[in-house]
């Protein structure tokens, strides 16, 4: 497909916002799909220890926990984001700090990773009997 | 990724809201269109605590989900609070997510009578899984299984 260039940029606008729209985008749809399955799994707890102790062990296996990984940093990225979208829209001239509030945004995601790809990167490695 | 934008001002100067050569979707102008809207980001701040919250809570410290097992629930749900927090945190993702489903299938789904059927779909298992939810959170009653038997 062509790249059609705007007055901003390619494709769209070509901007870090458009970027962060995807992945904004992205996340949402993840979650909520997860979500769908979660509202589920979660109800069988009315069905007995038995059956609610066999369903959660799907999520004690190692790689349920590499998605489950993925499945934590979705919801955080699309809070963080979220926010950045709130700034944006409630005080409308902070748009042309754009580019900062963007990078700073990402920032704050991917820093709050660390710890917690730390974490349960442990428990994932540690289930898998790699540590 | 190419630094194709730098920071400058937008092409058409901010006046009053002027955003918007920078974001994907305007704030609508009125009707059902920007109460949606504006839900999204009122219950986006609400979930910013009952979500995020949730997330570190259940997957992240104290052994995350490896300790997750039907009693760790039934001590959970003793307490009114946290079957407060779930049940509000099961109806404001759904509605969040389900709105947000609509607002993509709106930029993808192109032919309309394909559009109705796939938003029909999501707000009917959504609203299954909020009944689900909600009979599941207010009824669950551990002493149905005692520890012994």
């Amino acid at each position: 497909m062509a790249k059609r260039t705007s007055d901003v940029g390619t494709l769209y606008k070509g901007s870090p916002g458009q970027w962060s729209w995807l992945a904004h985008r992205i996340t949402g749809v993840a979650v909520i799909l997860f979500l769908f399955a979660h509202v589920v799994d979660t109800a069988v707890v009315g069905w007995g220890p038995e059956a609610y102790d066999r369903v959660v062990a799907v999520y004690h296996n190692w790689v349920v926990k590499v998605l489950e990984l993925g499945l934590v940093a979705a919801v955080l990225y699309h809070a963080i984001n979220g926010v950045k979208i709130m700034v944006f829209d409630f005080w409308p001239l902070s748009t042309r700090h754009m580019r900062t509030l963007s990078l700073a945004s990402t920032g704050l995601f991917l820093l709050s990773m660390l710890p917690i790809t730390w974490i349960m990167g442990t428990s994932i490695l540690e289930t898998a009997g790699v540590l | 990724m190419t630094v194709e934008a730098p920071d400058r001002p937008a092409p058409t100067p901010p006046r009053g809201g002027g955003s918007r050569s920078y974001r994907g979707r305007e704030r609508p102008a009125g009707g059902f269109e920007l109460w949606s809207w504006l839900f999204m980001r009122v219950s986006g701040i609400v979930l910013l605590v009952l979500a995020v919250g949730h997330i570190l809570i259940m997957h992240v410290i104290d052994e995350g989900v490896d300790r997750v097992d039907f009693g760790f629930v039934a001590a959970r749900w003793g307490s009114p609070f946290w079957r407060s927090w779930d049940w509000a945190l099961l109806v404001l993702a759904l509605i969040h997510g389900v709105n947000g489903l609509r607002i993509v299938v709106q930029d993808y789904v192109r032919w309309a009578g394909l559009r109705f059927a796939v938003n029909m779909f999501f707000y009917v298992v959504g609203f299954g899984l909020f009944v689900l939810g909600t009979v599941v959170v207010f009824t669950f009653d551990p002493s149905e299984w005692p520890p012994t038997a």
